[in-house]
């Protein structure tokens, strides 16, 4: 026991309980807010008995910067910068939602051109996101070679990206109403080496990992999240589909030109963290697919309008308007509120960690503390857009 | 901020105090005022796509069903770029959830969140977005009026999820939530002064020292003149 307090995190209150796994008395300690397994700073209040989690009660909120405060000091376009840093590993997705309601309340078109680009950015962060998730996950669990793997993949996005928009994290990429740039020559050509490679790739990770004995020993059957207890606790993204839950947002309320792309929802049967993993890398196959497709169709469209009509200034009709995409946590929606402004009334972030962290209490009851870790990795979270 | 004129005339169509038959009416005045903005930049573009404007939505099937099962529950509807806003009373609130939630099979909440109108009367507005799987990922949102200092009566009942968006909305807006099982604050510290989502509340933040110890650190924050953390400019 004096092992995981002094590895873990400090001895809090203790309190009697009659009955207890060692007969000792339940103990509560600090999982984190600086511990490498929390990816950043999430701090879990354990009670424990022995090694078995009592309770999890999981203190968010020291990332906080109040940006839906910022979003309404600044004007529309302004805004996009801010939003790269709400999930920073995933800035396109976020840029991707916030234009899009934006358009929505200002009823845009958004030339065909820019759509497939924008799906394009879209499907490469969801692969660098689950790549990233995928070393971080199973560094947790001890296997470190799938971080040199995937990072060595995760960096030729990183790349493309900087080829693209000159950044490599906080992209800033799309526009209200399309796009900023036209993609840089060759480019189209490198990501199109890139994914009919990557194909390779995920056999590589699977080969590491998926009839891993540790690795199946470490995450089948732990973190257990039903379909019925994930839409309870608002679950979606990787957690829902993994229950059995065939609900993608790229399906169920289409954006973009994804109704024309050909791409299948993978879903696990059994909700536990092995499923969940499956599912992504199964995620990670789909976007290979979309991406060629996104590839072909724009080599055989070389040309076109980027970006639609968009007034000077961005002033959306007074009202309000809610739009979702299906970012690499699950859904992520922005509500904007317009009283007619040049800044937006209200903007909220619909953050898909911070509603999927909240069922980590009861994914993590009744396991040991070191599946834990396990869990908070299987929900990948960051804590950017946990905390705003 | 230099919004606010506007933002109080754009207050009240969302709110319940306006008729119940025929809330649209008070924006259609507001909304033209935004379309010679956006024709400005370019004279060639009148044949663009109709700006998006509110229609009253109570003669929607789901708000006809609502009405009639929680009598008193609806007092307006709206439709804007496709997506239905339903107001409601508040002390209708928890029943009209749970009839949209068995009956209706809005299972999901997708958020819930608060905006401030501050100068308006009542103050904010709680906003619900559902979302029901069996009826073909329809949609729609629900939203009441609060009273600055009034409670807000919690719906964690009825769907879990809402427990740390109530929390949220508590902590950044300071809406009390009636009934709710851990009413504390989430994003900010337990002991922080003020509820950052407020209009009122200072966009360059307050002294947060000040909040934390408020017997140890003077008006207008800092550390007084005998406190060891205090830092001396020479």
């Amino acid at each position: 026991m004096s092992e995981i307090v002094g590895t873990v995190g400090t001895v809090g209150a203790v309190e009697d309980s009659g009955d207890t796994m060692l007969g000792l008395r339940e103990m509560e300690l600090n999982f984190g807010p600086q511990h490498p397994s929390t990816h950043g700073v999430l701090r879990i209040v354990l009670k424990v008995d022995g090694e078995r989690i009592v309770s999890a009660r999981p203190d968010i909120g020291y990332l906080h910067r109040g940006t839906e405060k910022l979003f309404e000091t600044e004007t529309y376009p302004m805004v996009i910068p801010h939003t790269d840093r709400l999930d920073y590993v995933a800035a396109a997705t976020n840029n991707h939602a916030y234009v899009l309601v934006v358009e929505k309340l200002l009823g845009l078109e958004i030339p065909k051109r820019a759509q497939y680009i924008r799906v394009v950015l879209d499907e490469m962060q969801r692969v660098s996101s689950h790549l990233l998730w995928l070393a971080t996950a199973a560094i947790d669990l001890g296997a470190i070679t799938p971080f040199f793997y995937t990072f060595r993949e995760r960096e030729v996005i990183l790349d493309l990206f900087e080829d693209y928009c000159g950044a490599r994290l906080t992209l800033n990429c799309m526009r209200v109403g399309g796009l900023q740039e036209e993609l840089t020559p060759g480019w189209i050509e490198k990501l199109r080496a890139f994914t009919e490679d990557l194909g390779s790739k995920i056999d590589e990770y699977e080969d590491l990992l998926t009839e891993n004995r540790i690795w199946k020993e470490r995450t089948i059957g732990v973190g257990i999240l039903n379909t019925e207890r994930c839409i309870a606790w608002g679950v979606t993204g990787p957690p829902l589909r993994a229950a059995g839950f065939k609900w993608d947002v790229r399906r169920a309320i289409p954006y973009e030109c994804y109704p024309e792309l050909d791409f299948e929802i993978p879903v696990g049967k059994n909700a536990d963290t092995y499923d969940r993993y499956l599912v992504r890398i199964a995620e990670l196959r789909q976007s290979r697919r979309i991406l060629l497709q996104c590839c072909d169709w724009l080599t055989a469209n070389p040309t076109g309008e980027i970006r639609g009509k968009v007034p000077r200034v961005i002033k959306p009709p007074v009202g309000d308007a809610y739009a979702s995409v299906e970012s690499p946590k699950g859904e992520l929606g922005f509500y904007l509120v317009s009283s007619g402004g040049n800044k937006p009334y209200r903007l909220r972030v619909r953050p898909p960690s911070f509603i999927n962290l909240q069922a980590l209490p009861e994914m993590a009851r009744g396991h040991m503390v070191s599946d834990l870790v396990a869990i908070i990795g299987t929900i990948d979270i960051v804590l950017g857009e946990v905390d705003r | 901020m230099a919004d606010e004129p506007k933002d109080v005339a754009a207050g009240p169509p969302a709110g319940e105090p306006a008729k119940p038959a025929e809330p649209a009416k008070p924006v259609a005045p507001a909304a033209p005022a935004a379309t010679p903005a956006a024709a400005v930049p370019k004279p060639a573009a009148p044949p663009k796509a109709p700006v998006p404007a509110p229609v009253d939505a109570m003669g929607e099937p789901l708000v006809a069903a609502l009405a009639a099962a929680v009598p008193g529950a609806v007092l307006g509807a709206r439709k804007m770029v496709g997506q239905t806003t339903v107001t409601l009373a508040p002390d209708k609130l928890v029943e009209a959830c749970r009839h949209l939630k068995d009956e209706d099979t809005f299972t999901f909440l997708v958020d819930l969140t608060a905006v401030d109108w501050k100068e308006r009367d009542p103050r904010f507005d709680v906003v619900y977005w559902l979302h029901s799987f069996a009826r073909g990922n329809e949609r729609v949102r629900l939203k009441v009026g609060v009273p600055d200092g009034a409670p807000c009566p919690t719906v964690s009942g009825v769907w879990e999820t809402a427990n740390w968006m109530e929390r949220e909305v508590f902590d950044l807006f300071g809406i009390a939530f009636e009934g709710h099982p851990d009413l504390r604050r989430i994003l900010t510290w337990d002991g922080f002064q003020g509820h950052p989502l407020r209009k009122d509340f200072p966009v360059e933040g307050i002294d947060t020292g000040a909040a934390i110890y408020p017997d140890r650190y003077p008006e207008g924050g800092g550390p007084g003149p005998g406190d060891k953390n205090r830092k001396t400019v020479s």
